[in-house]
């Protein structure tokens, strides 16, 4: 395996807006070699960061996107024996060759590939409790073994890895000393403002400090079922500037509503507490 | 140098030990914190903190660990510029350092940090706070903390960032040894989740495919199965009108987010006022929603039934007799009933409630404590309830278990 890279920083790119504590974060690891776990409300970027490092660095980003029924297994190889058994009835291609049936999952692409990657195991949280102590000893050891090959795939170079996790599960604490934390906040006003920029550039700033408040206000509404998100917000914005919308006010009449809050209840009870120039907060 | 501010995160709950503390040393051996106190805890946060519960904490025990004690802002001495500028020229942890890291408890580092510091202000004038040179105290010997540092003195410029940023206090909300901490509660509700192979056979059953093609002598025998689909069902009903309205928010939210996230098959929410009385309301104003029986009828019985509220009332208000609209009526259903008619149909059933435990020998609470298994609305109720819910099948009706 190759040394450590010589020591480049990330800065964030030009798309991908950073802070200091998450530009440290991803530098430790970086340096150190560790996997680094994000984690952050919805749609803080968390997701997106892997893909900035990858650009901001010039490697492939491989992403391994974690459900509730992904085994770590299926991350090494996968073992194809229902195509191996219909090729056994159908004479295609020599069966005997069990190579031609394994199948590399995403973090044996990453071990194999001829260049540093880029690896985000995205939502790691989703998968069962197991999971992540499943995954350590590889982390750890950048080589498996094909028991039914007994190939073993080593890593030529050492993939940075990315993990976000929604909290949806605890993690085990031997997998959280390995890695690199970091906690995404919820961007402040100042650093949201950028974000909009980056995603809505020249948009007029009236309108881009109305939004940014009635965003703001909305998300300090405590009746919320679904708080808005970076997402929404850009979203939201993308429509009022298709429809022409120049000013905003947070009250009955607020125009595409349903673009921030997804959720019907949210939306009556926004239109309830805000309607009729009330203010109260239920 | 910072081994003391470890033994500072321990003494604060942060559990750091000997793989933290060569994360950092190597670290700061790259250089990472560009020789500031800002970069350095920035670094130290990553490297130290393993979740977001433990934020507050790191930046309390960083504050009280780099901030000078009698005034507000911080000023950093040559010896401490010195030191983050030479932390990477400096050695690893000895491994004397590493084993007392380990071996030391919480207590036992309070007790010498406070003797250390008491000893301190007997020797120098300015009361500062840590001074790491006593060659036998486990607080900066050998190798490491070579000058230790003084703080004191007016904030200055870029340096103070990182202070102002832990004296933010951004991360209280994250702490889990709140009362509600509605994170912690996500993720105890998480685990309600359940499996059931349900509809059509439409999955490819691979190691059964294999063994009947085996019985079969080679000829291939394809073995479908129904895919495994989430198959949690809840009803949670809550009392709003009041005290509990805040509760009633917080745990709507964290079941509507659970419900996404883990894809219940079906949520069903719920609001009555202090006790049922015959109806559930659809909405936290009481309007809409369906009757008891109604719903009894509507909703099988290995629904989970969720109810939240502080069961605090005056007795006579258990006893109220209405029919199953709500309407008082002499020979009506009393409150108790009603609540007694829900626990029976439910097979699994748990009452939360947010009152303290010792409250809950008397009164109302005992009552409707003997009706449903009641837990507290705690991180540790929340689990204890959620493991409730999810075991096996349950000895039926009212007061099976506590
Ligand atoms: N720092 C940022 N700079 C630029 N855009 C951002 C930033 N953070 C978030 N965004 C915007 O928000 C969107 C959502 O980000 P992303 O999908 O990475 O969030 P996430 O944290 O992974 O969310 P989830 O938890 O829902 O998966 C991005 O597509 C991007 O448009
Ligand atoms: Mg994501």
């Amino acid at each position: 395996m190759t040394p450590a890279p010589p020591s480049v920083r990330f800065r964030g790119t030009d798309s991908y807006l950073t802070h200091e504590g998450l530009q440290a974060a991803v530098n430790c690891a970086l340096t150190l070699q560790r996997p680094l776990l994000v984690k952050g409300e919805p749609g803080t970027g968390k997701t997106l960061l892997a893909e900035a490092i990858a650009q901001a660095l010039g490697h492939t980003l491989l992403t391994w996107h974690v459900k509730s029924t992904t085994r770590a297994q299926d991350g090494l190889y996968v073992y194809d024996t229902v195509q191996r058994l219909y090729d056994s009835r159908f004479g295609d291609g020599d069966v005997r060759d069990i190579r031609r049936y394994i199948r590399m999952g995403p973090l044996g692409e990453a071990f194999s590939a001829p260049e540093r990657v880029v690896l985000l195991i995205d939502e790691v949280d989703k998968a069962d409790l197991e999971f992540p102590n499943d995954l350590l000893h590889e982390l750890d050891r950048m080589r498996f073994r094909v028991t039914e090959t007994n190939d073993e795939v080593a890593a030529k170079h050492r993939p940075i890895v990315v993990i976000t996790s929604n909290n949806e599960k605890e993690l085990p604490d031997a997998f959280l000393r390995r890695c690199v934390f970091h906690f995404i906040d919820f961007p402040d006003a100042e650093l949201m403002r950028r974000i909009v920029d980056v995603h809505h550039p020249g948009l007029d700033a009236a309108l881009a400090d109305q939004a940014l408040k009635v965003f703001y206000e909305l998300r300090g509404f405590t009746r919320l079922r679904k708080r808005p998100s970076t997402s929404e917000l850009i979203d939201w914005i993308a429509v009022l500037k298709a429809q022409g919308v120049s000013d905003l006010k947070l009250d009955e009449n607020l125009p595409f509503l349903g673009a921030l809050l997804k959720k019907e209840q949210d939306l009556v009870s926004v239109a309830e507490a805000f309607g009729r120039g009330r203010r109260t907060r239920a | 140098m910072f081994l003391p501010f470890f033994y500072e995160l321990r003494r604060r709950g942060v559990k750091v030990g000997a793989q933290e503390a060569l994360a950092l040393a190597g670290a700061l051996k790259a250089g990472l914190h560009d020789s500031s106190l800002d970069g350095f805890y920035h670094v130290a946060r990553a490297l130290l903190v393993h979740s977001e519960t433990q934020l507050d904490s790191f930046d309390q025990a960083f504050l009280s660990h780099f901030q000078g004690v009698e005034t507000a802002g911080l000023e950093l001495t040559q010896e401490l510029m010195s030191w983050l500028e030479e932390a990477r020229d400096r050695p690893r942890l000895t491994p004397e350092e590493l084993a007392l890291l380990e071996a030391l408890d919480p207590e036992e580092i309070r007790r010498l940090f406070e003797e250390r510091l008491r000893e301190q202000k007997e020797r120098h004038d300015g009361g500062n706070r840590w001074i790491g040179t006593g060659g036998t105290s486990p607080f900066g010997n050998n190798g490491f903390a070579r000058g230790g540092m003084r703080v004191g003195g007016k904030a200055g410029g870029k340096q103070g960032m990182a202070m102002m940023q832990a004296g933010a206090r951004r991360y209280a909300g994250y702490r889990d040894d709140l009362v509600l901490d509605t994170r912690q509660l996500a993720v105890a509700l998480r685990k309600l989740r359940a499996f059931a192979r349900d509809g059509a056979p439409d999955e490819l059953d691979i190691d059964e495919s294999i063994s009947a093609t085996a019985r079969n002598a080679g000829e291939l025998e394809v073995v479908t199965r129904p895919p495994r689909r989430p198959n949690t069902r809840v009803v949670l009903a809550m009392d709003v009108g009041g005290s509990m309205d805040p509760y009633a928010a917080v745990m709507s939210r964290l079941f509507s987010v659970a419900s996404q996230a883990t894809h219940f098959k079906e949520l069903r929410i719920y609001y009555f006022h202090n006790c049922v009385y015959g109806k559930l309301y659809a909405t936290p104003q009481l309007t809409g929603g369906m009757t008891v029986p109604e719903l009894v009828a509507q909703v099988g019985r290995h629904h989970k039934l969720v109810m939240v509220g502080d069961a605090s009332m005056a007795p006579y208000e258990l006893a109220i007799r209405t029919d199953a609209e709500g309407r008082y009526k002499a020979d009506g259903q009393e409150g108790l009933t009603w609540l007694m008619q829900l626990a029976q149909h439910f097979e699994r059933n748990v009452w939360l409630n947010p009152e303290p435990m010792g409250s809950w020998r008397s009164g109302s609470i005992a009552m409707i404590a003997q009706v449903f298994p009641m837990f507290s609305l705690t991180v540790e109720g929340l689990g204890e309830a959620v493991a409730h819910l999810t075991r096996g099948r349950t000895v039926k009706g009212a007061a099976a278990r506590r």
